[in-house]
């Protein structure tokens, strides 16, 4: 059978994959203070990866990402709690967070917040349970 | 005062659970672990109650943030105590699970899926937030609803289908009974609550709210809406089915004692004087449904019930010796319970079926079971002196203190039925000619005999060990009664 044609749709998904992915990371970054987090920059993160699904298939986009989503969604709580007992190993109460104002390299005078840390677990936690939740919907045995 | 352990019995789980996801094929590692993990919560929460009757109610707000605006845990007596009777009642049940639960359940995360639920369990037993109390139902529910369906079976798969069903539509309740009572007061937190609601006073739209609350929890809980329960609970394999009848009721339980005893506490003639109806209907049909059966696992899923509305009879009195009676008879009835649990999924394994009549003579060949079985049984009908007594004698007192003769009389009747019925299942199953060999029984009693045994000498010491936890049970009953010592320990000295 003659496969399909569909240039046009994996050109389109490979810019648009891009263009999602540096939106999560913003998104993710600047939850901080604005609307975005852990939680909407991990989902935006997902529907790039199943853009990618749909355009080459999940043989395919499994085999250059080798990773169990599983793992990562586990991993991702872990961190998130641990940053909650560094709090509790200082002698504060569960989840107490700190910032500090830091000197970086490109970017200037930059405010950094243990905060993050537990948005990265977040992030992770979405993305790990997302994709398993998505894989295993469109795996029909 | 701020006191970092009430986290850990919610993140200790978690935390083993997680490592346990990504450690997946260990499947020796799953059993310590999670043995490990129960056992620490245990030990935490004994520390706990240490701290707990010398100090006073422990608070801790998360992050540092200060109630009502952050997420307050709060750790009273009654808590806590529920948080170690679900560690040991874990503890017993998950070593039934190692050798009876079968790899290809323990390989799809049957350890992991447990710890997400005891974590679920203990968030609301610890919480003092009623949106958090919401966030850990779902906790726990999503964990069990995996555990109801793990395996796959015909039945599992059918019961599973009603049991998610019936408790999305209760949650979806929970939330909006949730959305009303903020829009009325302005606020989650539950020792806030309880002051708003004093002053605004509760009128009819706070009672209807009040009802709104009762009825989901009435769901969870299985008082008189519990027409799902005896199909949900019987669907599972036994170590599974132990730890859902020892613990997912009682937390529905937990939540109608936590809100009617401090936010809804005005009206005790409206709003507990319909808990009490409900207590005496649900022993009514319970009752009937654990007569009428002829097979184990009915028997003892409406055996759950009869204990609800037992529970709920010595709340709904409202009186010091009811609510020690309930306080007593949940933690009675959370160990029984589980054994009871066990001890039939153990008969229905030897024997291959449930069906009390296709079975006789199971003494011969395994007469420590038969006899543990018999002691389980008088516990449950509360024969002194095992644990089920002192509880009993308190809520009869209560509810005849409280002038509710009636339901008093059914409780009492209640346990003649429960009784009976354990009776039957005894003499059935035990008694007669033995009509099997060692070599057609279906399965070994090899691993299972520890965990039961270990239950039944549970049952034991509390019942004759009732008096040294009195001083314990009186703390709870005084934190339950005087809703102004939970208020002050939460506000922590700020004015609100």
């Amino acid at each position: 059978m003659k496969e399909p044609n569909d240039v046009i749709l994996k050109t389109a998904a490979k810019i648009a994959a891009i263009i999602i992915l540096t939106f999560s990371i913003h998104l993710f970054l600047s939850g901080h203070h604005n609307p975005g987090g852990g939680f909407i920059g991990g989902l935006a993160f997902v529907a790039a990866v199943v853009l990618l699904y749909l355009v080459h298939g999940i043989e395919k986009v499994q085999r250059n990402i080798p990773v169990n989503f599983k793992k990562i969604a586990g991993l991702g709580v872990l961190i998130s709690v641990f940053t909650g007992v560094k709090g509790m190993m200082d002698g504060h109460p569960f989840l107490n967070q700190t910032f500090g104002i830091v000197d970086l390299p490109i970017l200037g005078k930059t405010e950094t917040a243990t905060a993050v840390l537990f948005d990265v677990g977040v992030a992770l936690a979405v993305i790990g349970a997302s994709l398993t939740i998505i894989l295993s919907i469109s795996d029909d045995r | 005062m701020m006191n970092n352990l009430i986290i850990l019995p919610i993140i200790i789980p978690i935390i083993a659970g997680m490592l346990m996801v990504i450690g997946r094929n260990m499947l020796i590692f799953h059993r310590l672990l999670s043995l490990v993990a129960n056992i620490s919560v245990g030990l935490v929460s004994v520390l706990l109650i240490e701290q707990i009757r010398v100090d006073e109610i422990q608070v801790l707000n998360l992050g540092g943030w200060q109630a009502p605006f952050g997420i307050t845990l709060v750790a009273d007596m009654f808590a806590v105590m529920l948080v170690l009777v679900t560690a040991i009642v874990t503890s017993c049940c998950l070593c039934y699970a190692f050798s009876s639960i079968g790899i290809e359940r323990e390989r799809h995360y049957f350890y992991p899926l447990v710890l997400f639920m005891i974590a679920g369990v203990n968030g609301a037993f610890l919480t003092g937030d009623i949106f958090n109390l919401f966030v850990c139902f779902e906790v726990m529910l999503v964990a069990s609803y995996v555990l109801i369906s793990l395996g796959g079976t015909r039945i599992q798969l059918r019961e599973s289908i009603k049991y998610i069903l019936i408790n999305m539509i209760s949650s979806f309740f929970f939330l909006a009974a949730i959305a009303f009572l903020y829009g009325m007061t302005g606020t989650l937190n539950m020792a806030h609550l309880s002051i708003l609601v004093a002053e605004i006073g509760e009128g009819g739209l706070m009672t209807a709210v009040a009802f709104l609350f009762l009825i989901v929890f009435s769901l969870k809980a299985g008082l008189l809406l519990f027409y799902w329960l005896p199909g949900s609970y019987s669907a599972p394999p036994p170590a599974i089915a132990a730890i859902f009848a020892a613990l997912l009721t009682k937390v529905g339980v937990y939540a109608i004692i936590r809100v009617f005893s401090l936010i809804f506490y005005h009206e005790p003639s409206v709003t507990h004087q319909f808990i009490g109806i409900l207590a005496a209907i649900t022993m009514v049909l319970g009752a009937m449904g654990a007569i009428a059966y002829g097979d184990i696992k009915r028997i003892l899923t409406y055996n759950v019930l009869i204990g609800i509305g037992f529970i709920l009879a010595g709340f709904a009195s409202f009186s010091p010796a009811g609510m020690s009676g309930t306080v007593y008879y949940l933690i009675h009835d959370m160990i029984t319970k589980a054994l009871l649990f066990l001890l039939g999924g153990t008969i229905i394994y030897l024997t291959g079926t449930g069906k009390l009549k296709e079975m006789s003579g199971l003494i011969r060949l395994h007469p420590q079971l038969g006899w543990m079985f018999f002691i389980a049984a008088l516990s449950l009908a509360g024969l002194p002196p095992l644990s089920g007594f002192i509880g009993k004698i308190f809520i009869t007192r209560g509810t005849f203190h409280a002038g509710y003769f009636w339901l008093g009389g059914i409780g009492l009747l209640s346990s003649l039925m429960v009784l009976y019925s354990m009776l039957k299942i005894f003499m059935n199953v035990f008694w007669g000619y033995t009509n099997f060999t060692e070599e057609t029984e279906k399965g070994t009693t090899k691993g299972l005999l520890l965990p039961i045994g270990m239950l039944t000498a549970l049952t034991f010491t509390l019942g004759l060990g009732a008096e040294g936890i009195h001083e314990y049970v009186d703390m709870a009953v005084m934190g339950l009664m005087d809703p102004s010592l939970y208020i002050d320990a939460v506000r922590g000295g700020n004015p609100w």
